[in-house]
């Protein structure tokens, strides 16, 4: 009896490894876009779930006794202002997360846009898009959103995603508009075109459904970008004034010289999680490629 | 070189330099709230002066910047102004002008940017063209994971790590600013020394982090060159080994990565900016990072126009010399 139940179940555990074995070792799915999922799983996890289980009122200040340095009590210490690191950290991840998603989610819906427009439509339409996105790429990022951001008297989370979204369409445009181009030249394009699809149709039936492994590599290239910005503005003091975020947390370790006063536990854990998430972008990011473009399969 | 491909860039400059300053005039217009009276109140609150009537004070700032006249008449006489190198006074440092600042703070900026950019590009390049090479020790390439970190983590959160690893731990370098507060800068042996001490730390913040980003494109550009037919060619040739990699390898797959330093170096401003922030470096982004501490707006203003102006105008230096580097690329006008 045993070793019949037994029987399909070790059937199926083994064929389920062997599925599970040929997924690993199908070319789309390589190595570092398994990486990058775990790890961007794993913080938006933990950003998920984490602020329920911590005190809000400990990321206040004078919640706690100041610059402690890491103790059973306060895992991650405490800042100089008295603020409990553990919980600062729990709350500024999603933060950092939300600006991240909100700039990466905008600026990805206006390059499609123009992407689409441009590549498809093309004419004096084309050549606009083109030259203001080409112009404004080649503009430093961090010097438009200084001054947006400096010029907004009260920054909230959502601000700061539409400040730094700003610019983050341009890149998008580009890449999406150069595969339009390539794509609306193919041979299924053309079939459809014989057989009277409608432009809209063509555009919505046939190019957009070949256009995902893009959307998908350059919208995790919008997000790293966008949390590098964010980050960067916060870390100079333009950051959202009333939530903590990862960006801030450096901020205020610098205006309180936490480094020259050996506090490593304030600054310390701000870099380790922009690190990882940053890590884990750029793992998913290069998987992604991978399967956006066959080409660098060969090759490495 | 065809006409039209210069009028082209030329048009792309200028509007470049059309958008950053309509820009720069419509968006502390555009956005509520008054820069001038907050960072006056801010000034106030700070020296404790309590009779001043802020609103007298910045309507007459505002008389005397023009502020009172109709929107184009502004528009017109911020463009005057610009003409005229004229970027309004620190509200922090008053009435020094913007300009003095910028001027002081350029020299810093450029001499740390180009110091770094230059050895992370020419290491960078070097080193990657040497992972792609067959004939090179397969030890190297125990670096492509350090190298692929340290290209994905932002430069100013390196500097932090070096600051605290090679000022507090080991105090080998100072923590920050440009040269000894209390020597004079002259230009003497002494100086130039303590210059490049202090910069050691915010270019080393520099150069790890983009050296990566380099090394990476160069492998993969050298890659694409060596199944190229020349280099068959050269080899069974009998060419020293040397010479193929230097002279038909690294020199083709060289001017690509030229195109793009000309792509990153945008972001590679912007990192040096937030590096110098970190280091209180007297560069650019030193004073930018005080003037957003003191809401001095007219600095803040000033600086970005400089950063977008400076850009604009190497970006259009090197899309003019560029197609007389590498005669593959025609001029696309």
């Amino acid at each position: 009896m045993s070793a019949i139940t037994a029987m399909p179940a070790g059937g199926r555990r083994s064929y389920g490894t062997a599925a599970l074995r040929g997924i690993l070792r199908s070319p789309r799915l390589s190595g570092s876009l398994v990486a990058g999922l775990a790890m961007l799983g794993l913080i938006v996890l933990l950003a998920l779930v984490g602020p329920r289980f911590v005190n809000p009122r400990l990321a206040a200040v004078g919640a706690a006794r100041p610059s402690q340095a890491p103790s059973a009590q306060y895992v991650l210490g405490t800042d100089s202002q008295g603020r409990d690191m553990l919980t600062i950290m729990v709350l500024a991840t999603p933060q950092t997360l939300r600006i991240g998603l909100i700039a990466g989610v905008v600026g990805m819906a206006i390059g499609l846009t123009l992407g689409l427009l441009s590549g498809f439509f093309g004419g004096a339409i084309d050549a606009v898009i083109r030259i203001v996105a080409d112009s404004l790429m080649t503009v430093p990022n961090l010097a438009i959103m200084v001054i947006i951001a400096a010029s907004v008297g009260h920054m909230t989370v959502e601000l700061m995603g539409l400040t730094v979204a700003a610019l983050a369409w341009t890149h998008p445009t580009r890449s999406i508009r150069a595969q339009v181009l390539s794509i609306r030249e193919r041979s299924y394009v053309r079939v459809a075109r014989a057989n009277g699809e409608s432009e809209l149709g063509i555009l919505f039936r046939e190019v957009m459904p070949n256009l995902v492994p893009y959307i998908a590599a350059s919208f995790v290239g919008a997000v790293s970008g966008a949390i590098l910005a964010a980050v960067g503005l916060e870390a100079i003091g333009l950051g959202p004034n009333d939530v903590h975020t990862l960006g801030t947390t450096i901020y205020w370790s610098e205006k309180f010289s936490a480094v020259l006063r050996g506090q490593w536990w304030w600054w310390g854990p701000p870099i380790v999680a922009i690190s990882f998430i940053f890590v884990g972008l750029f793992l998913l990011s290069s998987g992604l490629d991978r399967i956006a473009n066959p080409k660098l399969r060969l090759r490495t | 070189m065809p006409i039209d491909y210069v009028a082209k860039r030329t048009f792309q400059l200028l509007l470049i330099v059309f958008i950053a300053v309509t820009f720069n005039f419509l968006i502390p217009r555009m956005i509520p709230g008054d820069p001038v009276e907050s960072a006056l109140q801010t000034k106030i609150a700070v020296s404790g002066s309590v009779s001043v009537d802020v609103q007298a004070v910045a309507a007459a700032y505002r008389a005397k910047f023009g502020l009172d006249k109709p929107l184009w008449v502004q528009y017109l006489n911020y463009w005057g102004g610009i003409f005229s190198r004229d970027l309004g006074v620190s509200l922090v440092d008053f009435p020094q002008p913007v300009i003095e600042k910028i001027q002081a703070a350029v020299p810093w900026t450029l001499g740390l940017l180009s110091l770094s950019t230059g050895i992370a590009f020419v290491l960078g390049s070097v080193l990657g063209a040497l992972l792609a090479w067959p004939r090179a020790p397969r030890a190297l390439h125990i670096l492509v994971p350090p190298f692929m970190l340290l290209s994905s983590v932002p430069f100013f959160l390196l500097a932090i790590v070096l600051v605290f690893t090679f000022s507090v731990v080991v105090p080998w370098f100072p923590p920050g600013g440009g040269f000894d507060p209390v020597s004079i800068l002259r230009f003497d042996m002494q100086t130039v020394l303590d210059v490049l001490y202090h910069a050691v730390l915010p270019a080393l913040a520099l150069v790890l982090g983009s050296v990566g980003f380099w090394a990476l494109g160069m492998r993969a550009l050298t890659i694409s060159v060596l199944g190229e037919d020349y280099i068959t060619f050269a080899e069974s040739k009998g060419l020293p080994p040397q010479r193929v990699f230097l002279w038909y390898g690294m020199r083709n797959a060289l001017l690509p990565q030229i195109t793009s330093l000309a792509i990153a170096l945008g972001s590679i401003l912007s990192g040096a900016v937030l590096v110098e922030a970190i280091f209180n470096y007297p560069g650019l982004g030193g004073i930018l990072f005080t003037a957003i501490a003191g809401k001095d707006y007219f600095v803040i203003q000033g600086i970005v126009l400089m950063l977008i102006f400076a850009l604009a105008l190497s970006l259009f230096v090197v899309d003019l010399i560029y197609p007389l580097v590498d005669p593959r690329i025609r001029y696309h006008a």
